[in-house]
């Protein structure tokens, strides 16, 4: 790769480390085969959402308790939750061209992305393990 | 040296001229297409966090998830669910396009061009029958 690079770009550029170097192949292909996934998930997550939505709390906590129920969401969150991550920070890298304000933006979204994927995870697991609220 | 680029963290330089693009191109429908593939993207972070906002009630008991699906059900809530349902299955239909495009199919600016109107109608088609069912079931 650094052979590649040699014959494009001065030794100033690749000492910097600038240039067009963003999401690269492992981004793209993680993109591509989470939207393969999220196709599905999403499908099922429509379904799921109109099955509980007329629940009541107890119905709704049962509903959660179900295996078939459970992972598919789990799957949904860690799924979800990386494809918006890498899709947002392509949007970042577009629109965000200051160095500090960019490397910031990029490092809350990871944080962002990471906590809500963690806090909604361990909302489920309480749930789909009889853990929560008044049970 | 062939780039006069400020070290990072310096104050940036005065901006450069831009051609101009937005201003002078006709729109076309691919164009729009592609934008608001990245605002329902967009959306769709957002909604995601309404997802684990869901959870978060649910395992907060009873008088938390009272609370959460009061204020979805509520007619700006339902107003929101929607919106975020019209960008969930533009994106999802749209998605499938790109993947078609990663294949190399399709590409075609007519037929780029019918797609783009495709996945846009089935958007909105998508989300009134699901919110057309929610409402037969009592969801909404």
């Amino acid at each position: 790769m650094a052979e590649a690079d040699r014959r494009f770009r001065t030794p100033l550029s690749r000492a910097r480390g600038l240039g067009s170097a963003k999401a690269g192949v492992g981004h793209f292909i993680g993109q591509r085969v989470t939207a393969m996934a999220l196709a599905v998930l999403i499908l099922w997550g429509v379904w799921a959402a109109l099955s509980v939505a007329t629940l009541p709390f107890d119905a709704a906590s049962a509903w959660l308790r179900a295996p078939l129920h459970a992972a598919p969401l789990l799957l949904l969150l860690a799924v979800g939750f990386y494809h918006v991550r890498i899709g947002a920070q392509v949007i970042i890298e577009d629109y965000v061209h200051t160095p500090l304000l960019k490397t910031a933006a990029l490092i809350a979204n990871l944080f962002v992305s990471a906590f809500a994927f963690v806090l909604g995870a361990v909302a489920l697991l309480k749930v789909a393990f009889g853990a929560a609220g008044a049970l | 040296m062939t780039e006069s680029q400020a070290p990072a963290g310096s104050p940036a330089l005065r901006p450069r001229p831009v051609a101009p693009h937005l201003q002078v191109w006709r729109w076309h429908v691919t164009m729009a297409g592609s934008i608001l593939h990245r605002a329902s993207g967009v959306s769709n972070y957002l909604g995601a966090l309404v997802l684990v906002g869901w959870l978060l009630a649910l395992a907060g008991g009873p008088a938390a998830y009272g609370a959460y699906m009061s204020a979805l059900g509520s007619p700006l809530g339902k107003l929101v669910l929607f919106g975020f349902t019209v960008g969930v299955f533009y994106h999802l239909a749209n998605g499938v396009r790109h993947l078609v495009w990663d294949f190399g199919r399709g590409l075609q600016p007519q037929v780029a061009d019918f797609t783009a109107v495709v996945v846009m109608s089935f958007a909105v088609a998508a989300s009134l029958a699901v919110f057309g069912v929610a409402l037969f079931v009592g969801a909404v």
